[in-house]
C-alpha cells in the first residue's frame, strides 16, 4: 500500500510518500512496524493522539482495519481555513 | 457549487460578484475571505501552506454537500490556496447564496468550522526566527460541535 506523510510528519520521517508490503490487520499495528524500523519513526509516532489517520482519503481512526486499503495517511491535526 | 484548490490568488471582488449574480432566488449572499495574519513580533515572511491533493477535493466537497443539506442554499463557493503566502495574502474565501440571510450566515459559519478543523490542509509560519508548524486549537475542535 502507499504510506503518505504530511506537516511534521513528514519532515520528521524524512519523506512524503512510501510504499509498504505488509500484514498489518490494523493502523494500530502499520504503526508498531513502521515505529519499529527506525528512530525516525518511533519518533513520529510517539504520540499518536497528537496525530490524525486517513484511510484512502477519508478521515478514520488508529484502531481501524487495513483490509483493502491501498493509501494511508498520517499527519497532525489539520489547521485549514 | 464550485470548490477550487490551488496556488494561484484569486480575486476577491469578480469571485463575489460572479457568485452573486447567478440566481435571482437567492436574495442573500455571504462572503468570508481569510487573509494570512502577521505574527504578533510582525517578522512574518511566509506562510507555506501544505495540503493532501485528492483528498482536500473530497473533504470540502463532503462539507459543502453537508451544508446544503442542513441549510437552504442556492449555491456554495469554496476557494482555498496552497503554497507560499505573505502577510495579508488572501488563503480562502467561502461564499454561500440562499434565499434568506440566516441560512446565509449560519452555512458559511458552519462551512468555516469545518474547513478549518477538518480539511486536509497544514500551515507552517516562517520568519526570521524560525519556522514553525501552526497547531491546532482545542477550541478549533470544540467549535465542530456546536453543529
Amino acid at each position: 500500500m502507499d504510506v503518505l506523510y504530511f506537516a511534521w510528519v513528514r519532515e520528521r520521517i524524512g519523506l512524503p510518500k512510501e510504499k509498504v508490503e505488509t500484514e498489518a490487520a490494523t493502523v494500530n499495528d502499520l504503526v508498531a512496524e513502521l515505529s519499529a524500523r527506525e528512530d525516525r519513526y518511533a519518533a513520529a509516532f510517539a504520540d499518536l493522539s497528537a496525530l490524525r489517520v486517513a484511510l484512502d482519503q477519508e478521515l478514520s481512526d488508529f484502531d481501524a482495519p487495513l483490509q483493502g486499503v491501498r493509501e494511508v495517511a498520517f499527519f497532525p491535526p489539520m489547521t485549514g481555513g | 457549487m464550485r470548490i477550487a484548490v490551488q496556488q494561484e490568488e484569486f480575486d476577491l471582488g469578480a469571485e463575489a460578484n460572479a457568485f452573486a449574480a447567478s440566481d435571482t432566488a437567492n436574495g442573500a449572499i455571504v462572503t468570508f475571505t481569510g487573509v494570512v495574519r502577521d505574527l504578533a513580533r510582525g517578522d512574518l515572511d511566509v506562510m507555506e501552506i501544505e495540503h493532501y491533493p485528492g483528498m482536500t477535493e473530497r473533504a470540502i466537497t463532503k462539507i459543502a454537500e453537508e451544508a446544503k443539506s442542513r441549510w437552504s442554499l442556492g449555491d456554495v463557493l469554496v476557494i482555498h490556496r496552497h503554497g507560499r503566502l505573505a502577510p495579508g495574502d488572501r488563503i480562502m474565501m467561502v461564499a454561500t447564496a440562499a434565499p434568506h440571510r440566516k441560512d446565509a450566515f449560519e452555512a458559511a459559519e458552519y462551512l468555516m468550522d469545518y474547513l478549518k478543523s477538518r480539511a486536509p490542509f497544514w500551515k507552517k509560519e516562517i520568519s526570521a526566527s524560525g519556522a514553525d508548524w501552526v497547531a491546532a486549537k482545542d477550541e478549533d475542535e470544540d467549535a465542530l460541535s456546536r453543529w
